[in-house]
């Protein structure tokens, strides 16, 4: 249940940035490789901000592909389903991940005042 | 998996029932053209920030600092007693002691020449199941980091969580029990991924257990090809020499990166810029990743970036 504590994380920034002003949506990009469920983190955003200032807000989660560059073809390739960290293309073993760690707030979109 | 949430016009229902479009602003009534406010910040920025100030307190003090992980009952705490009565009087330990209720594991560890620090991470809402920089800052000041060489973290037996968070430790170590099963780092990538050495343990069992070794070694190369793997029973001591070979190599090749950086009759002001850069690096690059190259390289620009504050401030690196 780490989703609780990145929550409380999401809420401080949230605050921070937002300030004072109502929250409609916090939109959140998630690597494939972070160890994140959608679903729990929607869940634990409830619990975390009910009775706050929050209170309503919803996150949108945009899930990014976890990608690898092959540093001896130098080719850039998906890791799927499998987490398997070999070159898609000639199976090398060296290679580095371009892509799938990401783990940010990208923007807050502000409820107009009048659905504040 | 559904969730229950609240739509501006009072209605509920479960996200399951409707397909959500990925974008935004499209969902069932809610109103579009709101104002964006552009954020891009990183949910573990918090965290990370006192993961450096950790790392700077064992760069300060000249220790070394491992992330011991596990699942539940892999043996952590009987390696960990194991590695105390071994390493007596030659390195000098203390310990931070992850758990979410109890000080059973510390009471283990009790009496074996080490400062054990003691956090429990329950909070009245099931409990943490991870340390995070935060957690682990706060247990060292109870340890008398100044007397110490090597702080090992025996982190919440967990093969999830623990991985996101990045405690400023300088290697990350995992302890896997045979009995686990052999597709757990297919499972369980990003902790397998994460760490420079991987413990087998409770090979003394191997006779007795269908365990597939080479599929497990198999398995572990797809997810990390570069882990260190050492055989280990902690039970019977087997194996556990060479773990303590490499906590004394880490011990001794961490505050290279300290001693690697000029200093002397040199060019005060170009080292300064080169470290401040080094710094600014350390700082801004490589902080959300797994791959341990990738965390090596951020650690040494941290200790470097602690030189560089130690040189401005004309401290004894400028010496």
């Amino acid at each position: 249940m780490h989703e609780l504590s990145i929550c409380g994380s999401i809420a401080d920034i949230v605050s921070r940035r937002a300030g004072g002003r109502p929250v409609r949506v916090i939109n959140v990009r998630v690597g494939q490789l972070r160890q994140v469920v959608p679903d729990t983190l929607a869940y634990c955003w409830d619990l975390v901000s009910a009775d706050t200032p929050l209170d309503g807000s919803r996150l949108a989660v945009e899930s990014v592909p976890a990608r690898l560059r092959c540093r001896d073809c130098h080719r850039e390739t998906e890791v799927g389903d499998l987490p398997v960290f070999y070159c898609g293309s000639c199976g090398a073993t060296n290679t580095e991940v371009v892509a799938g760690e990401e783990f940010l707030i990208t923007s807050v979109d502000l409820a107009r005042e009048a659905e504040g | 998996m559904g969730r229950f949430h609240r739509h501006e016009n009072g209605t509920e229902h479960r996200h399951a029932d409707h397909e959500h479009a990925d974008g935004l602003g499209d969902h069932s009534g809610y109103q579009t053209g709101a104002e964006r406010i552009e954020v891009l910040e990183r949910i573990f920025g918090e965290n990370d920030k006192v993961a450096s100030a950790n790392r700077a307190a064992f760069a300060a003090s000249g220790v070394t600092c491992v992330n011991l992980m596990s699942a539940p009952g892999a043996g952590k705490t009987t390696l960990l007693r194991a590695t105390l009565e071994r390493l007596a009087g030659q390195v000098r330990i203390g310990i931070v002691e992850g758990d979410i209720e109890t000080s059973l594991d510390a009471d283990r560890l009790a009496g074996l020449g080490a400062a054990v620090s003691l956090v429990n991470t329950g909070n009245g809402f099931g409990g943490e199941c991870h340390l995070d920089a935060p957690m682990v800052g706060s247990a060292l000041p109870r340890l008398p980091l100044g007397d110490l060489d090597l702080v090992l973290i025996e982190n919440v037996g967990n093969l999830v969580c623990p991985a996101e968070f990045d405690v400023g430790e300088h290697a990350r170590a995992m302890v896997y029990a045979i009995t686990e099963g052999e597709e757990k780092p297919l499972k369980y990538p990003v902790m397998f991924r994460s760490c420079d050495l991987v413990l087998v343990n409770k090979v003394d069992l191997l006779p007795y257990l269908d365990f597939d070794l080479d599929g497990f070694l198999a398995n572990l190369r797809q997810v990390n090809p570069a882990a260190r793997v050492l055989h280990v029973s902690a039970r019977t001591g087997e194996g556990v020499p060479a773990w303590c070979d490499w906590l004394r190599d880490q011990v001794a090749t961490d505050g290279s990166a300290t001693l690697a950086c000029p200093r002397g009759d040199g060019d005060r002001s170009a080292v300064s810029t080169l470290l401040r850069s080094c710094c600014r690096w350390g700082d801004s690059n490589a902080r959300d990743t797994c791959d341990p190259a990738q965390r090596r390289l951020r650690n040494w620009c941290c200790l470097a970036g602690a030189e560089a504050a130690s040189l401005l401030a004309g401290g004894p690196a400028g010496g």
